[in-house]
C-alpha cells in the first residue's frame, strides 16, 4: 500500500516518510479518518461481493456439515434447532467410524482399502500414461497433431456416466470376454468378481489368509486390507485412468510448449539421448506441473464417485464402495446424516494430509520445511 | 503493515455474512414439527403424488385414477414418476416440502418412520380389508402406517416347452424340494440351466422360509441364525453343486434377472414375482406356466413385496391425501390397476376377484396366503446389502452362509440397537 507514496518522494526522506505512513494507518484503522483513510474501507468494500458470496456458498455450508456431523440429525428435524431428530452428539461420529464395531465401520474401513488401492492404481497410471500422450502428440514429426490431441482428449469432455454405462455393456455384456476369447484366454466374470488382484497374485504362489494376516487393523485383518482392487473395482479403474489422462495430457502440452527450446537445443549440443534428456531435462522443467497433476488425480480419486454409482454401488461384496458413496448412502437412504457427514470429513482430513506429504516429498531438499508445524526460523520461503 | 486491521476486517465479514446466512436458514427452511401430523388445509388443494413407476402403463393408470378422484372433489393432482424413487424421497424428505403421496416399499417403513417423515393413517383405512400379512408388513412399532397400495409373491415359473422336451409331464410339478431337484436335473443340458434365481435374500430367502427359517423372528428380533435359515441357503448350495441352480449373474452370458434368464432360454425354470408377465413380452415365444413354489421340510413358504401409499408427516394436505387413497385402494380401482399393469390387489375381495380374472395368475395370489413380507425394521437395510453382497458369491464349493448369518445377526442386532 505504501509503494505509491514511497516512490512519490525522495529517496533520502524515506525513514522518516515510512514512519509517518504507519502512525497515518494506524489513525486511520482506529479513526477511519486521515489522508489515506477511506482506502481501507474502500477496499472491503470491492471485496465485499467476493467475501459474501464465498461465506454464503463455501464457508458457511462447510461450517453446517461441521456441524451436522457433531450431531445425529435424521433429515427431518431442523438440524440446528436441537432437540429430538437432531441432538448434540459431539464426536460420536467419528469414533464410531473408527473404534465402534459394527456394520457401518466396517462399510468405512472397507472403503477405505477400497479406494487406498484405487488411488494407488490410478494416480501414478493415469500421470505416466498423459505425460506419455502429451510427449508424443508434442513431437515435432508427427503429422496430425490436433486430429490426435482431439481423440485424446475426447473422452474427458464426455459425461461420466454414458462412459460407465458403455463400460458396463462392454465388460458385463460380454464383448470384452468375446474379444478375449479369440486369443484363448477365458475372462473373468467381470462385475461380480470380488476377489483381490493382491490376493490372486498371493494365490498364485499358495499363500491364502496365512496366520500373519489375522491382525486386525480399525476391525478389519490385515490380509483384507492388503487384497488389492478387486476384478471389479479394475474396471473403474481402467475406465477413470482412461478418462481423465486426456485431461493431464492437456496440462502436461501446455507446459511442455512453454519449455525454452535452447535448452532441449543445448542439450542435445552436449551429445545426451533422447532419454537422458527426457530424464534430465525436460522432466526437472515441468516438475510444477506434475505436481499440479499428482495433486488433483489424489483429490479427484479419493472422491470417485460417479463411476461407483452407475456401476453397481459397491457390488460385488463391497469391493467397489468408495467413501463418497458410501457417504451419500449414509445420508440419503439410512437418514444417517451425522454419520455421513463425518465420513465426509474424515476423507477431507486424508486428502489434506495425502496432499501435504505429496508436497513435501517433491520439493527440493534445500526448500524442505518439516511437515506439520512451524517453519525454521531464517529459512527461506 | 496493516495486517492486523486487515486480519480483523476479514472476520468481521466473515462473521457478517454467515450471520446473515444463518437467519435466511431461520427463516423457515426447515420445519420443527415432528409430531407427524398437520393442520390441515381447507377447500380445494394441490397434491403431489410421486410414484416409482414400472413404465407409462402404470404412470397413465396413476394419473387417470388421481385425475378421476381430483375431478370428483374439486382438487387438482400432480403425478410425478421418479427415475430413483428411495433417493428422491431422501432428498424431498430433508427438504421443507416433500411429496404429499408416494410409493413406499415396505423395507424402507421402519427406516423412514423412525426418521419421522411417515404420517401415520393405517387406523383411517384399516376397515378396506387388507390382507393380514401385508397389514403386518406395514405396520411398525406397533403402528399400522399407511394403506397397502398392491401385493405380489413369488411363485415357480417353467418353461413348458423344454418341460416336455425333458420327458416331464404334469405329474412331475415338483411339490417338495426332492421333487425339485429331480426336474432341475432332468432339464439341465447344454446351455439351459435347471433353475436360475436372482442373487440376493429376496429369492434364496424363500428357501429359508420354507425351511422354517427367517431373519426376523415375531417379536421383531433377529434371528438370522436359525437353524432353518442355514438349512435352505445349504439346500441352494446344493441345487449350485449339482450344477442345476445358478444365480442370475452366474449364467454365461450374465443375465439381469432371473426372468432375462427365463427368457433367454439359459433357464428352465425361474423364480419371480408377477411382474414376470410384463418381462416376458420381451420373449413372445417362450411358453410357460406359473406353479407354486415346492413345499420345504417346514412346510409351504413364499415371499411378500409390496408397496403402501406413504403420506409425508410434513404435508399440509394429509385429509386430502388420505381421501384419494381412500379412493385408490377400492377393488374396483386396484382391478383397473391390475388390468392396466398387472399388479395385485392388496385386498381379500380384490384378490378374489383378481384371481377370478387371470386364472393363470392363481398360483401368485395362494401365495399371498402364506406369503412373509420384507423386514421393515430401521436401520436393516444396510445390513441386509451386506448380506446380499456376500450372498451373491455364493457358489457350489465356496462361500459361508454360516459365517454370513452369523454376521448378519451380529450386525442387524448392532442396528436394532440403534
Amino acid at each position: 500500500m505504501s509503494d505509491i507514496s514511497d516512490a512519490a518522494v525522495p529517496a533520502v526522506d524515506r525513514p522518516h516518510d515510512s514512519r509517518a505512513s504507519r502512525t497515518s494507518a494506524r489513525r486511520t484503522a482506529r479513526f477511519g479518518g486521515g489522508l489515506r483513510g477511506p482506502e481501507g474501507i474502500m477496499g472491503w468494500l470491492f471485496v465485499s461481493p467476493l467475501v459474501l458470496i464465498l461465506g454464503l456458498f463455501l464457508v458457511i455450508p462447510i461450517a453446517m456439515a461441521l456441524w451436522v456431523s457433531l450431531t445425529n440429525w435424521n433429515g427431518s428435524a431442523n438440524p440446528f434447532g436441537g432437540g429430538q431428530g437432531a441432538e448434540f452428539v459431539g464426536i460420536k461420529n467419528y469414533s464410531d467410524l473408527f473404534f465402534k464395531d459394527g456394520l457401518t465401520r466396517a462399510n468405512f474401513m472397507q472403503s477405505i482399502s477400497n479406494t487406498f488401492w484405487y488411488v494407488i492404481a490410478v494416480v501414478p497410471l493415469q500421470t505416466v500414461i498423459s505425460l506419455a500422450l502429451a510427449l508424443l502428440v508434442n513431437a515435432k514429426f508427427l503429422k496430425a497433431r490436433s486430429f490426435f490431441r482431439t481423440a485424446f482428449y475426447f473422452p474427458s469432455v464426455t459425461s461420466s456416466i454414458a462412459i460407465s454405462t458403455v463400460f458396463l455393456f462392454l465388460f458385463g455384456g460380454g464383448v470384452i470376454n468375446g474379444f478375449l476369447k479369440l486369443i484363448g484366454v477365458t475372462g473373468p466374470n467381470w462385475f461380480n468378481d470380488d476377489r483381490g488382484l493382491v490376493h490372486l497374485l498371493f494365490n498364485a504362489v499358495g499363500v491364502d489368509n496365512p496366520s500373519w494376516g489375522k491382525a486386525e487393523i480399525f476391525g478389519r485383518s490385515l490380509w483384507d486390507w492388503l487384497s488389492g482392487p478387486s476384478v471389479a473395482m479394475s474396471v473403474i479403474i481402467i475406465l477413470v485412468v482412461w478418462t481423465t489422462s486426456g485431461t493431464f495430457m492437456l496440462m502436461f502440452i501446455a507446459s511442455l510448449q512453454d519449455l525454452p527450446v535452447e535448452v532441449d537445443e543445448a542439450a542435445a549440443l552436449d551429445g545426451t539421448t533422447n532419454r537422458q534428456r527426457l530424464r534430465y531435462v525436460t522432466i526437472p522443467m515441468i516438475k510444477p506441473t506434475i505436481f499440479l497433476v499428482l495433486t488433483l488425480g489424489l483429490i479427484g480419486t479419493w472422491q470417485v464417485f460417479d463411476q461407483i454409482y452407475v456401476m453397481g454401488g459397491g457390488n460385488p461384496n463391497g469391493t467397489t464402495l468408495s467413501p463418497a458413496y458410501l457417504s451419500y448412502k449414509q445420508s440419503f437412504a439410512n437418514f444417517k446424516y451425522g454419520s455421513g457427514a463425518a465420513m465426509a470429513f474424515v476423507v477431507f482430513a486424508i486428502i489434506i494430509v495425502l496432499t501435504s506429504v505429496q508436497r513435501w516429498v517433491l520439493t527440493d531438499k534445500d526448500d524442505r520445511k518439516p511437515l506439520f508445524g512451524r517453519r525454521r526460523k531464517g529459512a527461506s520461503a | 503493515m496493516n495486517a492486523r486491521p486487515l486480519r480483523k476486517g476479514a472476520f468481521l465479514a466473515i462473521a457478517a455474512s454467515g450471520a446473515l446466512a444463518l437467519t435466511a436458514c431461520g427463516g423457515g427452511g426447515f420445519n420443527n414439527n415432528n409430531s407427524g401430523t398437520q393442520p390441515s388445509k381447507t377447500g380445494p388443494v394441490k397434491l403431489t403424488v410421486m410414484i416409482g413407476s414400472s413404465g407409462d402403463a402404470e404412470t397413465s393408470a396413476v394419473k387417470a385414477a388421481a385425475a378421476a378422484w381430483a375431478a370428483k372433489s374439486g382438487n387438482t393432482v400432480e403425478v410425478i414418476a421418479a427415475q430413483d424413487l428411495g433417493q428422491q424421497l431422501g432428498q424431498a424428505f430433508a427438504s421443507s416440502a416433500p411429496p404429499d403421496l408416494f410409493y413406499t416399499d415396505a423395507s424402507r417403513i421402519g427406516t423412514y418412520a423412525k426418521a419421522g417423515n411417515l404420517f401415520a393413517y393405517g387406523d383411517q383405512v384399516k376397515d378396506a380389508g387388507f390382507v393380514d400379512s401385508l397389514v403386518k408388513a406395514f405396520t411398525y412399532d406397533g403402528k399400522f402406517y399407511c394403506a397397502p397400495k398392491d401385493s405380489s409373491t413369488l411363485a415357480l415359473q417353467i418353461n413348458t416347452g423344454l418341460w416336455t422336451k425333458a420327458g416331464l409331464t404334469d405329474a412331475d410339478i415338483p411339490k417338495d424340494w426332492a421333487g425339485l431337484e429331480a426336474v432341475a436335473k432332468k432339464l439341465t443340458s447344454g446351455t439351459v440351466t435347471g433353475l436360475v434365481i436372482g442373487n440376493d435374500i429376496n429369492r434364496s430367502g424363500a428357501f429359508m422360509r420354507q425351511a422354517g427359517g427367517w431373519v426376523v423372528n415375531s417379536s421383531g428380533a433377529m434371528s438370522a441364525t436359525d437353524a432353518g435359515n442355514l438349512q435352505g441357503l445349504q439346500e441352494v448350495q446344493k441345487l449350485m453343486k449339482d450344477g442345476v441352480l445358478k444365480f442370475n449373474t452366474q449364467t454365461t452370458p450374465s443375465t439381469g434377472w432371473g426372468g432375462e434368464a427365463f427368457g433367454k432360454q439359459l433357464a428352465a425354470m425361474t423364480i419371480e414375482g408377477n411382474w414376470i408377465a410384463g418381462g416376458m413380452k420381451d420373449y413372445p415365444d417362450v411358453k410357460y406356466k406359473v406353479v407354486e413354489l415346492p413345499a420345504g421340510p417346514a412346510g409351504k413358504g413364499t415371499l411378500m413385496f409390496t408397496n403402501c401409499w406413504g403420506i409425508a408427516a410434513k404435508s399440509p394436505n394429509q385429509a386430502a391425501a388420505v381421501d384419494l387413497v381412500k379412493s385408490l385402494i377400492t377393488p374396483e380401482q386396484q382391478m383397473k390397476f391390475a388390468d392396466a399393469f398387472g399388479v395385485m390387489p392388496s385386498t381379500t375381495e380384490g384378490l378374489k376377484q383378481f384371481a377370478a380374472k387371470f386364472p393363470d395368475s392363481a398360483a401368485f395370489v395362494a401365495g399371498a396366503e402364506y406369503g412373509t413380507g420384507p423386514v421393515n425394521l430401521a436401520g436393516l437395510d444396510d445390513v441386509i446389502n451386506k448380506f446380499n453382497s456376500q450372498l451373491a458369491t455364493l457358489t457350489g464349493t465356496a462361500g459361508d452362509p454360516a459365517a454370513w448369518l452369523a454376521d448378519l445377526q451380529k450386525n442387524g442386532t448392532a442396528a436394532l440397537a440403534g
